[in-house]
């Protein structure tokens, strides 16, 4: 299964803790994972997506405690350029052993700045535990308000949560009032960007999670790297998260594996297309591949 | 020892701050000396007076066009190096040396400042300034896998310092604009924040998702663009982080 990338086992999961799960997207795993590495020191602080200026503008963040934690529950569907504290993670918060979430992408910008650290000078060791989030695209914050307050008529104050699922994207009010919209209208507020990425499930990180999969309020949860392994088994001994087999759970990876390759093979053409190949009076555009 | 490699660290217009980036590998450095690489050339901390043959050279800092002395030894440095190394912005990119336009004392003349790449054929860059310990580290050590080690390593390491070959191939000029005209127009920014992060001054900022690119603060070291995920991602060389990271520390070891 390589659109799923290389992982050492896979689970459906969710928290073993109801506060985390009261506001988590899914199944808390992120935050639990998280919560469980700060208590017992894996890590000193981790950068997270947490509340920004404006209502669902994500603002990248280091929570150190718990609580800080809790603040970044939920997926916001806007850029959170998580990356841009890595290094002063390391500097003025002082931090030995970060932990950061992110999309796929910015999970290869982990890697890369692990393997390649060309501004990043002695982050490279300090990262010990990188959490993917599965990802299929991600949108500007104008677009996501477009979405939002044109087509789903609501006030994005009012949401408290978003989701994307089942071919449609939905808002979610505390009265209850739930709007959804087809993904075919969002399609054009898409960040460009996400249109050159290869990777659905955070092929590289420690641990990568996503709700596809599972049913609701429960996680896909693939575990990767050998601390990533470490982290998560003691997690669920812990209590911290309960980890359940695959086998059987409908949709499953199956469906995982579906979107993983529609994602990938759309952009690996968007990127072929981008060459130029069929039309000798345009340049190519730039592949960041080769 | 005559498997190590032998390295040398050439000093043209630069702060000497790329060499104290080596340096600052601390006790790795020991290591790498014992093990991989004898430091045959280095004013700054060996008394060998000219430049002998090597086979890496770091060279760090800009060239001086106008110093006659400067302008032989970058010759020299080429033609006694079987690799050459830009190490650093200023070797790279001009970085600082960019700014200079003569006009003081003692040497008004002395206006005219270079990449090395404008006057030598370069082979791998290390961008930034300064430059990170664990990048020259890198690539000391992947520089002795190369010319030492068996048929994979030498894959390993030729498919690692590929990117950093291929941007000495592209070029001289480096600036924050490359994030606009090479990431942003290209339609290839993910708004991932590595730029702002590398930046040495803090020149980059992320507004709504994307770096906003203060280019008077800017001191074209290159390191924003080379940070980028979306200027060169090898998912060959970062699919293998796990175990590249657990070869490094292991050949670290004292
Ligand atoms: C843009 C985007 C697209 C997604 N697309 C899919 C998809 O196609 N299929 C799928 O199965 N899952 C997708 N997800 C993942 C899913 O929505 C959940 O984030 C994931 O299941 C984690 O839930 P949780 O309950 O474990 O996390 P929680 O415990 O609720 O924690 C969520 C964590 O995500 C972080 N976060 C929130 N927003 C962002 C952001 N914009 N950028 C970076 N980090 C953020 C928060 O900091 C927090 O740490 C997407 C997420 C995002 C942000
Ligand atoms: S580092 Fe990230 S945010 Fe900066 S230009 Fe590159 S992709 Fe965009």
């Amino acid at each position: 299964m390589e659109y799923l990338g290389q992982y050492k086992a896979v689970y459906k999961a969710k928290s073993g803790c109801e506060d985390i799960l009261a506001k988590a997207q899914d199944g808390g795993i992120v935050t639990s994972m998280f919560a469980y590495a700060l208590e017992t020191g894996i890590i000193d602080g981790a950068i997270v997506a947490g509340p920004g200026s404006e209502p669902y503008k994500p603002e990248p963040m280091i929570a150190t405690t718990v609580e800080e934690l809790f603040a970044s529950r939920g997926t916001k569907y806007s850029v959170s350029p998580n990356l841009a504290l890595i290094k002063e993670a390391t500097r003025s918060y002082g931090l030995d052993k970060i932990g950061i979430v992110g999309t796929p992408c910015q999970i290869q910008a982990v890697r890369k700045g692990q393997l390649y650290p060309v501004g990043l000078r002695d982050v490279p060791d300090k990262i010990v535990l990188a959490l993917g989030i599965f990802c299929m695209e991600n949108f500007p914050y104008q677009g996501l308000f477009q979405m939002v307050e044109d087509h789903c008529a609501t006030k994005i104050d009012n949401v408290t949560k978003m989701d994307i699922g089942k071919g449609k994207f939905s808002v979610y009010t505390e009265r209850g009032v739930n709007s959804q919209i087809p993904l075919k209208v969002t399609h054009k507020y898409e960040q460009p960007g996400c249109h050159v990425c290869l990777d659905y499930v955070a092929n590289m990180a420690d641990i990568s999670t996503g709700s596809v999969g599972t049913p609701d309020g429960w996680s896909t949860v693939f575990v990767r790297s050998a601390a990533g392994e470490a982290a998560f088994n003691k997690a669920v001994e812990a209590g911290w998260i309960i980890a359940e087999s695959m086998d059987g759970v409908k949709p499953g990876l199956e469906l995982v594996e579906k979107l993983a390759t529609e994602k990938i093979t759309k952009n690996q053409k968007y990127l072929e297309h981008r060459a130029h190949k069929d039309h000798a009076a345009l340049k190519p555009l730039r592949n960041p591949y080769i | 020892m005559a498997d190590k490699i032998t390295v040398g660290h050439v000093h043209m217009s630069g702060c000497t701050g790329c060499l104290v980036s080596l340096a600052d590998n601390y006790e790795g450095l020991l290591t790498i000396l014992d093990k991989y690489a004898d430091l045959v050339y280095c004013l700054t901390l060996a008394d060998v007076r000219h430049i002998p043959k090597m086979d890496v050279a770091l060279v760090e800092g800009s060239v001086c066009i106008n110093d006659e002395c400067s302008m032989e030894e970058i010759l020299e440095t080429r033609e006694n190096a079987a690799i050459v190394v830009a190490l650093g912005g200023c070797a790279c990119y001009g970085n600082t040396t960019r700014f200079c336009r003569g006009g003081q004392q003692n040497q008004p003349q002395h206006e005219g400042y270079l990449p090395i790449g404008d006057l030598i054929k370069v082979d791998v860059y290390i961008p930034a300034c300064a430059p990170t310990p664990q990048q020259i580290r890198n690539v000391c050590l992947m520089a002795y896998l190369l010319l030492k080690g068996n048929d994979e390593q030498k894959a390993l390491a030729t498919a690692y310092l590929t990117p950093l070959m291929n941007l000495a191939a592209a070029g001289t000029e480096a600036c924050g604009c490359d994030l606009m005209t090479e990431v942003i127009n290209q339609g290839l920014c993910c708004g991932c924040g590595s730029c702002a992060a590398a930046c040495p001054v803090r020149a980059v900022t992320m507004q709504y998702g994307k770096p906003q690119i203060e280019r008077d603060l800017c001191i074209k070291c290159g390191a924003c663009y080379a940070q980028c995920p979306r200027s060169f991602f090898s998912f060959d060389v970062c699919g293998q982080y796990e175990s590249i990271t657990n070869l490094i520390a292991e050949v670290m070891k004292p």
